[in-house]
């Protein structure tokens, strides 16, 4: 993978998730030992959408390394303000840093920019299209707690535009999984993931509820639904009610269920899930640094 | 002077691309782009009586042999449709279109949040599936009423 884009979960085959998988578990053993890996080396973070968790666990992964960021900053104190296309912005950008981090509100945004810049890219979101740093801190949270292949995992909640589904769901199709995506008929997921689905030959079933499925799950991947997507106050709140859990919900659950979401959540997990052996997601959260650290090594190649 | 003489072969040199599904004859010249200020002489005829098609179009290109490549990206919209290159009146050429891997630059995304309809300096792309286009950027899927997304940035 060195000196390679990495735009999409599609893209990645299983020998190159376990690699990265690998090398995180190395990393996340003493995440301060290896300081020396790469000295000198600049991250450079182009953020167009806010973000807490992606971009400050790429920091600090980068700083984990021995390297350092460099910050366009906030897109209102930037020349994007001034209307500089995406791709003038990183035309630039990349003369600053040895690899680029990239969030943009736009589909497409990360393949574009792929285009235009020789240094390694990390798409870290484009729209509601890919995330798959996320979805490789996904996979190892996954793999540390219930293994990737004999896998039965329901994705729950907004699977049209939650682009960590997307990303998700192909790098699924690598392993040996049954995936069963549970969400509203108004929020299944798009006609493009559907088609690689099938091509891929992926095991693949599609619920309005999550009751009749919730005891054969190994890891439940909530996501939040996002009051914007509904035209109507009344109806979100309807709809929205139907996908969220509680300790009571998952008393029908296997004891071995893992519990997984993105972050940030609203009201779709309960609190009182957090106290459950079931609740993983924090410690996803935290999984981004070591797999984030071996993504930018395996990009950055020998710092020799 | 027979009906296939008068639809066909009554220009001298260039091309004639015919059995265009009724209606679609301007989108081939959209997809061409040929607008007329490239002076080309451009004869087109609309909902002409069909066995085949039942209503087709043709359009004729005089002065000008437009290759495979050129023309390949009309499937998309004509996939019956035949081309037919005319030398000193006579057909000298007649070949199918063949279904091409990608088209760039003729069809724009439907999807509003897609970086190409941004203010990009970026061509549109679309992989050609086998039922549809798919955009190389976003990856929505177009299946049906293809020729409403012709006219690309």
């Amino acid at each position: 993978m060195r000196h390679d884009h990495l735009i999409t979960a599609r893209q990645l085959s299983r020998a190159d998730i376990e690699t990265v998988l690998d090398r995180a578990a190395e990393f996340d053993a003493d995440p301060a030992a290896y300081g020396d890996r790469h000295p000198g080396a600049l991250l450079g973070l182009l953020f167009f959408e806010p973000s807490t968790r992606t971009k400050m666990s790429f920091e600090t992964a980068m700083k984990r390394l021995g390297g350092d960021v460099v910050d366009m900053g906030s897109v209102e104190s930037s020349s994007v303000k001034k209307g500089e296309s995406l791709a003038d912005t990183v035309r630039v950008i990349e003369g600053y840093a040895d690899a680029l981090v990239l969030r943009h509100p736009r589909q497409g945004a990360a393949k574009l920019t792929g285009e235009y810049v020789d240094v390694p890219l990390l798409n870290a979101g484009d729209g509601a299209g890919h995330h798959p740093t996320q979805t490789l801190l996904d996979l190892y949270t996954i793999r540390e707690n219930a293994g990737l292949d004999d896998l039965t995992i329901g994705i729950m909640g907004d699977l049209k535009y939650g682009r960590t589904v997307h990303s998700l769901a192909h790098a699924l199709t690598n392993f040996d999984a049954h995936q069963h995506f549970i969400s509203p008929e108004s929020l299944q997921i798009p006609r493009s993931v559907r088609y690689d689905l099938h091509e891929s030959g992926a095991m693949v079933r599609e619920h309005t509820d999550l009751t009749d499925i919730l005891p054969e799950l190994d890891v439940l991947y909530v996501t939040r639904i996002q009051r914007e997507r509904f035209p109507d106050e009344n109806e979100y709140h309807a709809v929205a009610g139907e996908y969220q859990i509680d300790a009571e919900t998952l008393e029908a659950a296997s004891d071995d269920l893992t519990v997984m979401h993105p972050l940030p959540r609203v009201d779709e997990i309960a609190a009182d899930v957090d106290d459950t052996d079931h609740a993983k997601y924090f410690e996803q959260a935290h999984n981004g640094v070591p797999v984030r650290m071996a993504l930018l090594d395996l990009l950055l190649g020998d710092s020799e | 002077m027979s009906d296939h003489e008068l639809r066909v072969s009554k220009i001298r040199d260039g091309t004639v691309i015919d059995h265009v599904p009724g209606g679609q004859a301007l989108n081939v010249l959209v997809i061409l782009d040929i607008d007329g200020t490239g002076g080309e002489q451009v004869s087109i005829g609309m909902n002409v009586p069909s066995d085949r098609l039942g209503r087709k179009d043709i359009v004729k290109v005089e002065g000008r042999e437009l290759s495979q490549d050129e023309v390949d990206v009309l499937s998309l919209i004509a996939p019956d449709a035949t081309i037919n290159i005319v030398r000193d009146y006579e057909v000298i050429d007649k070949h199918r279109l063949e279904r091409p891997d990608h088209v760039r630059g003729v069809l724009s995304c439907p999807n509003r949040n897609c970086i190409t309809t941004d203010e990009e300096p970026v061509d549109s792309k679309f992989e050609v599936l086998p039922d549809g286009v798919r955009c190389e950027y976003c990856e929505t899927i177009i299946r049906e009423k293809i020729p409403d997304h012709i006219g690309s940035a």
